[in-house]
């Protein structure tokens, strides 16, 4: 996985609370068999104005003009701010998937969906929740400032505004070890691989019928 | 010392490791895998090198792309060479891998959080994962189960465990008797109308209380399988006689002396009596309407006699903006009756609603009757190869055609329009499905999301109605 450090970018606002994944990655877009190339149907009923379909060359559809990343000063975003429940609905890693291929690196919110929040660390994509009132000030500043970027420092926990206004955010340790050093987690549980046997066994003897194949 | 919630049990006995970093390894009794979320697991174990775990946890079956019509030509039935190539690809994966799979013309190929059930794959007690949010719909058995990523999936298949932090407990205590007509499909939307789409994030909820009880194991699932629209990625409900009975005799089902061993273990599955939870949330059950969904969330719901909201009357400027938004998208007008919405289509199916039971009860509405001549479509999708046997056996499926229903083969169909049953642009629908999203059922299309009685009250009569006006 990707590590993620440090990152300064420029801030897109997405101005509408309770975002779900089928908005961020619709589902006829999950058919792809990879883990790339999501990226320009990213918020694709939003996006674009006609109906998306899956391998289609996107440069040639008709954008609405009214969503925030097809203007230009967004259109190298990096940092998504978003309002409360943030990926909620389906589990789809699509979801994060489409968001990093799109060029985001992190999502500030005060709020996210459980599922999609543990997908995008898995993804190296950070998901940051700041209170309320500081996600407000950032939109406020983000549509009063065109370039405004943000600063995010995993090891400080930081997100600092281009005035050096800085805010604190919270994060897993062990999630937070993953990203800092992009860590493959399967790698790391499998260090306990003697504990999870240790655990199966004893597992098969207290609750045999565990293990029953179906007939 | 306080007593137990159902959650601390499951925690605890399937805890491997507590790290002291506050995160653990959760052992995994079963994955349910399917053609959508499985395909990059499976090429991630490839290029680590990696060999899955355990083979006999898992359990695969496509669902989501399948055809509804046109079944006996297999995958050869699947139009869409993209859809096509994802079901093609589990059968590869599974066959490379030696992993146990419901091919599509196996008679026990269904929604995954269908056929685990029905095969006894999912037993109280187990902890399950499928890549997919509505897992929850196990727990409705006594289960820890959650919905998971894709990467998830591939830690799963390579360690049979996955990383967890241990969440909150929250019981959600639906007292009373529930009223005629009324089922868990509108208990779960009156419960997610309380709390809101996020009221249970964090959460690990477990469903409670004498409504809940009287339930059989199919509104229990169809309450469990919400859990996610309310937030919580697990939801749960302790296990009693109905439970047990209902896994007896089932095909991976213990027997003989594991049988006892078994439901000894399992009637220690429900909360202690003194057991804390972070958050009590009640209702009353004998209050609860049939429900209809207006709005694009699924907390944008309220009882089929209502209203649909006014703005104007909402202080909070993001939830006023929210709903008309939904009211926009919607088609519908602030303080219109929810019973004066014409419908275009009524789907019948998916994982929160496509059991038996639910066929039994919009059947039973539909009987002698005739869809309305207004609708473009009514269609009932079993949710596997064997509720739709069942079906037939009770002669529930001349019912549906004879009242001018399609009557199809099993799949996730038109919940999420991954195939090809989907809304045209702007087309209502009385969906027995769970999400309302925006697009979820077709481009533009408009869904509602009610009861199996509801919805096949809506299919006779074109519009919403409530469902007592015409079986009580």
């Amino acid at each position: 996985m990707r590590a993620f450090t440090q990152h300064k970018g420029i801030a897109a606002p997405m101005d509408r609370s309770n975002v779900d994944t089928d908005m961020i990655i619709p589902k006829q877009f999950l058919k792809s068999i990879k883990r790339t190339g999501f990226g320009p149907n990213l918020f694709d009923e939003l996006r674009y104005l006609d109906e998306g379909k899956p391998d289609q060359d996107c440069s040639q559809r008709p954008l609405n003009p009214d969503f925030v990343l097809n203007q230009e000063r967004y259109k190298n975003a990096s940092v998504l701010l978003a309002r409360t429940n943030f990926g909620c609905g389906s589990s789809r890693e699509h979801a994060p998937w489409a968001l990093d291929d799109f060029g985001f690196r992190a999502v500030i919110a005060p709020s996210f969906a459980d599922i999609f929040y543990n997908n995008c660390f898995k993804n190296g994509l950070l998901p940051i929740v700041l209170e309320e009132e500081v996600v407000d000030k950032l939109f406020r500043e983000t549509a009063d400032t065109e370039g405004y970027q943000l600063t995010i420092d995993l090891e400080a926990k930081t997100v600092t505004t281009p005035s050096g206004e800085s805010f604190s955010f919270e994060v897993d340790d062990f999630r937070r070890h993953c990203l800092l050093n992009g860590l493959d987690d399967i790698g790391v549980t499998l260090e306990d691989a003697d504990s999870i046997s240790d655990y199966e066994n004893n597992r098969k003897q207290t609750a045999p019928w565990l293990f029953n194949a179906g007939n | 010392m306080a007593g137990k919630t159902l959650y601390d049990k499951l925690w605890d006995d399937h805890l491997v490791k507590q790290r002291d970093d506050g995160s653990a390894l959760i052992y995994i009794d079963r994955q349910l895998l399917h053609e959508v979320t499985s395909p990059q697991a499976f090429e991630g174990l490839r290029i680590a090198g990696r060999k899955p775990w355990r083979l006999d946890a898992n359990l695969a079956t496509p669902d989501h792309n399948v055809p509804t019509v046109d079944r006996e030509k297999g995958i050869d039935g699947i139009v869409d060479p993209v859809s096509r190539t994802q079901v093609e690809t589990l059968d590869k994966n599974c066959d490379e891998f030696g992993i146990l799979e419901f091919k599509i013309k196996d008679q026990r190929q269904g929604i995954v959080h269908v056929i685990g059930p029905e095969q006894g794959a999912t037993l109280p007690g187990m902890s399950i994962v499928c890549g997919d949010s509505h897992t929850s719909t196990h727990g409705a058995f006594g289960c820890l189960a959650h919905g998971i990523g894709t990467s998830e999936v591939e830690h799963v298949l390579a360690t049979q465990c996955l990383v967890q932090k241990k969440m909150k407990n929250m019981l959600v205590k639906v007292n009373g008797k529930l009223g005629p007509g009324v089922t868990g499909k509108d208990v779960v939307l009156a419960i997610i109308g309380k709390i809101g789409t996020a009221g249970g994030t964090g959460y690990a909820i477990e469903f409670g209380g004498e409504a809940i009880q009287s339930l059989s194991m199919e509104g229990r699932m169809t309450i469990c399988n919400m859990s996610i629209e309310g937030g919580a990625r697990v939801g749960m409900v302790g296990v009693d006689e109905t439970t047990i009975e209902y896994v007896k005799g089932r095909p991976f089902s213990p027997k003989g002396e594991q049988w006892d061993k078994a439901v000894e273990y399992w009637n220690t599955l429900h909360s202690d009596a003194d057991a804390v939870f972070d958050k009590v949330v009640e209702l009353d059950g004998s209050g609860i309407k049939p429900q209809v969904s207006w709005g694009t969330s699924p907390e944008m719901v309220t009882g089929v006699d209502g209203l649909v909201p006014d703005p104007a009357k909402e202080e909070d400027p993001i939830k006023r903006e929210g709903i008309v938004r939904a009211l926009k998208y919607m088609g519908l007008e602030a303080n219109q009756k929810i019973t004066d919405i014409q419908l275009d289509r009524v789907f019948i199916g998916s994982c929160t609603n496509s059991r038996i039971e639910d066929l039994r009860e919009a059947a039973a509405v539909v009987k002698g009757r005739k869809v309305a001549a207004s609708l473009k479509q009514a269609m009932v999708v079993p949710g596997s190869g064997l509720v739709k046997a069942q079906a037939e056996k009770e002669g529930l499926d001349k019912i549906f055609i004879e009242a001018g229903l399609e009557w199809r083969d099993p799949g996730c169909s038109m919940c999420l329009a991954m195939n090809a049953d989907k809304l045209g642009q702007g087309e209502h629908c009385a969906s027995t499905s769970n999400r309302n999203f925006e697009g979820r059922q077709g481009f533009g299309g408009r869904t509602h999301l009610v009861s199996p009685a509801m919805a096949a009250a809506a299919a006779v009569t074109g519009h919403f109605v409530d469902v007592r006006e015409l079986t009580h």
